[in-house]
């Protein structure tokens, strides 16, 4: 484990909405996210992967102050961050979404896009805008001319990069990254993911890299949590949860990883039915519908988290105290 | 059964836009036989989508489609009249498309849409229909399938939208499915589910399919025939062994060096790109559309470009290896 | 900086035109708009210039001239569209009527516009409660029949150029509130809004800078309509003589004022009729064009 003291972490972060089904329906609880904790040493790619629905875009919202967590922490560099403090939050946490066509406002110039954080934030005057905008457009590979142009006149890699140059420009410490390269074309997707590799290891950059491409994460992360109806079930290094997935699901996503080579055939997942509606979670395990391992006792007993070397596992196949405990592997 | 049965000559597609005609499909050839997969992959723009709809002839009237030949199964394609694809569509062959929320009907119960094809072509009753639909969501993987038959497109969730669109194209037993990016909005678990299934049911049926997606790990897993399409134009094919172990033309290597490959690519490394934008293929279009980003590129691109034969495996390039083996040399 | 990746090189052939610069291409490529602004222009020059455009004073009255024929009705070039039934110059009252159908029209629209479009972004922006208030009282508003209300108050506080345009600025916002919520509604959900957000902005700042420019071109087209609608309704109460008062010259009051001698002499009603018509025609014409023309940049 890195020694470093974590520039991020959570602590049984939990978000519930109140969803009214129907017109005249009382209100239930949806628990989008449910009592998450996370660290995140600074410098370090933490991947989320996890499918549509299963919180990650939501526990994003509330790393970004779009969204106040109903219980729980989130601490920046050891300190609280509270509702009140989203000025402290923009400076340190930014955002890289998913679809560059919309994460630009089309009625901007990229100048009033990329200066808007200083404006914003009363940071320099008119004249170390102009120069700051140049500066960061330099870093992400644009040429300063684009300034007056508008997001309309570009493509989408290069809109991308316009998003990423408004994210750096106050400097944060995190960048939340959510799916930032699922909208681009294969070979536009390298350059980002070059991009955000290289930024990283220049500014000292701490990443919250949210996909869906397996792939992907591997490549950039250095941890990865996998979510799956807004908790958690295991956390560890890239290198150890890819080389030894112990919770099934994980097991299940990385097995549905399609890798361009001929002739492996498409893999059966054994995953069965379709992701549970979050709003009726089933009992006990919420993963144990689709668990091809699971037996009455997970419907019963929900898991507990179980350290590993170097993270931690929410499956009962793991727990020594359970009837399912499957011993002690490498 | 050799004789194939889709069969694709110097397919062409002009759009006339404002200054000129956009050349999006230019003088693209394949054939298909009959339980056959063929991929057709390339980026956004490149023509794959249009491809097939050209094929399903549901162009827009302002596309004006050319071909020396376009048959499926001894029917001329070009010079079919809208009854003779009508009774084509739906029936014989039919199509995927990759947003089930939008290309299912919201005002109609699963089991009406489900029914509509084979009610319209086959001579059956209501009850065979109905049959026949419980049959294929069965089929589909779908639980319930009874029951789901009176349920409207907005109870069902994505994955399962997609697999009644997938028992919608069977009904009718065609010879042909085109599906147009059908999981690129799912989940990667909802992916592989929904590909095992075409695949597995192609087989069982002997359908012959054309798969369209920008995914390269999708196209490695169901193929067996691979078209790498760019610009307009297929710069590549052949079987997908011979395209992904010896990818001959810059682009398709291109493609492939993009995308890290787990196990293989070292982790955090620098990944291979693409530079450069697709041109624009508005107004005269000559030479190698990927000269303007291609690492080998001389002049004698802006010229004719020679294609390349060797058993099936056919590419376009001026360099005869498409200089596989030199770039190989320097890895 | 040493970066392994290169910007793209072809990128000056790629920038096109900048989304004005295509606005302008497609207003001078739009018929209607064209057609529909030119006359909204030209009568809003009209009604500006009145005093220099026309050839008497309005409210000259000469009983020796009474009811005299237009030009080309067999009258003379003194009063080119002749006189009414007081012997004012027919063309200069309907050059001053220009002036109260336009402002009638401008400013009803603003005060409703103002009204409709806070409460539909706010309905919009903010969501559950707002919104719920919001969409009772347009419900409210829309069950109440807009001629029958304006009537009744007009009755009251007696008709007035002023009183016109309060009532009809209070009843017209319903429009701008629904279109306003629901494209609100729209642009909320983009990812820009939510990076704002995330950049700290405050809530005024994301709704005039992020939100009201992507939702400016309903608003616009929304203004045209209402604009006509408001001119329409002026010329309603007018005609029934709770609008506008004499002597003041309005559209809506000369086509009153005609429809006593309408079987003698039916030009003076299809004057003024004929020039409400064009009016209204020109400002829905600019109104649809409009609303073709500023489609977003982004939708193609």
């Amino acid at each position: 484990m890195t020694t470093t003291a974590p520039v991020l972490e959570l602590r049984g972060v939990t978000k519930t909405y109140r969803v009214k089904q129907g017109l005249f329906g009382t209100p239930r609880p949806l628990t989008a996210v449910n009592d998450v904790s996370l660290t995140v040493p600074r410098g370090e790619v933490l991947g989320l992967v996890g499918e549509s629905g299963c919180g990650k875009s939501t526990l994003a919202k509330i790393l970004l102050g779009l969204e106040n967590p109903t219980s729980g922490q989130v601490l920046v560099d050891g300190q609280e961050i509270g509702a009140q403090d989203r000025m402290t939050l923009a400076r340190r946490i930014q955002p890289i979404f998913q679809d560059p066509y919309s994460s630009l406002n089309p009625r901007k110039s990229i100048f009033d896009i990329v200066s808007l954080p200083l404006r914003v934030h009363g940071i320099g005057d008119a004249a170390s805008w102009d120069k700051e905008v140049r500066k960061i457009l330099d870093i992400v590979g644009l040429p300063a001319r684009v300034m007056n142009t508008f997001p309309s006149q570009m493509s989408g890699g290069q809109r991308q990069r316009v998003a990423i140059a408004r994210a750096l420009i106050m400097k944060p410490e995190i960048v939340i990254c959510d799916e930032p390269t699922s909208a681009l074309d294969v070979s536009v997707q390298s350059q980002i993911l070059n991009l955000l590799g290289d930024l990283r290891r220049e500014f000292g950059l701490t990443y919250l890299f949210i996909s869906h491409d397996l792939a992907v994460v591997e490549h950039l992360a250095t941890r990865v949590a996998v979510m799956y109806l807004g908790r958690i079930v295991e956390e560890a290094e890239v290198g150890g949860l890819f080389d030894h997935a112990r919770h099934p699901y994980t097991q299940a996503l990385l097995k549905s990883v399609l890798t361009p080579e001929p002739g492996l055939g498409v893999p059966d997942t054994q995953l069965g039915m379709a992701y549970p509606n979050p709003i009726d979670p089933p009992s006990g395990c919420h993963f144990h519908p689709r668990c091809p391992r699971a037996t009455d006792f997970c419907k019963k007993e929900a898991p507990r988290a179980l350290p590993t070397p170097l993270g931690h596992v929410e499956c009962h196949l793991h727990d020594p105290q359970s009837p399912m405990f499957i011993g002690k592997e490498g | 059964m050799d004789k194939p049965l889709l069969s694709v000559r110097n397919l062409t597609l002009d759009i006339p836009v404002g200054g000129g005609t956009l050349h999006a499909v230019r003088g693209i050839d394949f054939d298909l036989k009959r339980g056959e997969t063929l991929c057709i992959v390339g980026e956004s723009g490149s023509g794959k989508s249009l491809t097939s709809l050209a094929l399903m002839g549901l162009l827009g009237k302002t596309i004006k489609r050319s071909a020396d030949e376009m048959a499926f199964d001894g029917i001329d394609l070009t010079r079919a009249n809208a009854r003779t694809m009508r009774s084509l569509r739906g029936a014989r062959m039919s199509m995927i498309f990759q947003e089930p929320m939008t290309s299912l009907n919201p005002a109609y119960t699963i089991g009406d849409q489900l029914t509509e094809a084979l009610l319209l072509h086959k001579s059956v009753g209501k009850d065979a229909a109905r049959a026949r639909a419980i049959e294929l969501l069965e089929k589909v993987g779908i639980t319930a399938a009874a029951s789901r038959l009176s349920q409207y497109p907005h109870q069902l969730s994505g994955g399962l939208r997609q697999r009644v669109m997938i028992a919608m194209a069977l009904m009718c037993e065609p010879e042909l499915i085109i599906a147009d990016e059908p999981t690129t909005a799912l989940d990667v678990t909802i992916q592989a589910q929904i590909l095992r299934l075409l695949y597995d049911l192609g087989r069982e049926m002997n359908m012959a399919m054309i798969l369209i997606t920008h995914d390269l790990g999708v196209v490695a897993r169901v193929a067996d025939k691979v078209a790498v399409m760019y610009a307009g134009e297929l710069v590549e094919t052949g079987s997908a062994t011979e395209v992904f172990n010896t990818p001959s033309h810059p682009y398709t290597r291109g493609l492939l060096r993009c995308i890290p490959l787990p196990g293989k690519t070292e982790r955090g490394s620098t990944l291979g790109t693409i530079p450069g934008i697709v041109p624009s293929l508005i107004g005269d279009v000559a030479g190698c559309a990927f000269r303007t980003r291609c690492p080998h590129a001389v002049p004698a691109c802006r010229g004719e470009i020679p294609r390349h034969a060797t058993e099936g495996h056919v590419f376009r390039c001026v360099h005869a290896d498409g200089k596989r083996h030199a770039e190989e040399a320097t890895a | 900086m040493t970066m392994t990746d290169t910007p793209d090189p072809l990128l000056k052939d790629i920038i096109g035109p900048t989304p004005s610069q295509m606005l302008r291409k497609r207003v001078f490529g739009h018929q209607g708009l064209l057609i529909g602004a030119s006359v909204v222009g030209l009568l809003l020059l009209v009604a500006i210039f009145a005093p220099l455009l026309a050839p008497h004073d309005p409210y000259a009255q000469s009983l020796m001239t009474r009811m005299q024929p237009p030009v080309f009705l067999g009258g003379d070039w003194n009063h080119p569209l002749g006189t009414d039934h007081l012997g004012r110059d027919y063309l200069s009252r309907l050059i001053y009527g220009a002036r109260v159908s336009l402002m009638i029209g401008v400013i009803a629209a603003l005060i409703s516009g103002v009204i409709g479009t806070a409460m539909g972004v706010a309905a919009g922006y903010f969501g559950g409660r707002v919104d719920m208030v919001v969409t009772f009282l347009i419900n409210v508003r829309l069950a109440m029949p807009v001629v029958l209300v304006a009537l009744a108050v007009v009755a009251i506080l007696g008709g007035s150029l002023q009183v016109v345009i309060m009532v009809l600025g209070l009843l017209l916002w319903d429009r701008f509130a629904v279109v306003m919520r629901a494209s609100t509604l729209q642009v909320r959900g983009r990812e820009y809004v939510a990076a704002a957000r995330a950049i700290g902005a405050s809530t005024p700042r994301v709704i005039l800078s992020e939100i009201m420019p992507n939702i400016a071109n309903n608003l616009i087209v929304v203004v045209t309509l209402e604009m006509a609608h408001a001119i329409l309704l002026e010329a309603a109460l007018s005609f029934l003589g709770l609008g506008v008062q004499p002597p003041t010259p309005s559209w809506g009051l000369m086509v009153s004022e005609g429809k006593n001698m309408m079987l003698f002499e039916p030009w003076m009603v299809l004057i003024p009729g004929a020039v409400l018509f064009v009016l209204v025609l020109a400002i829905n014409l600019m109104g649809d064009g409009l609303r073709d023309v500023t489609a977003p940049e982004n939708r193609s």
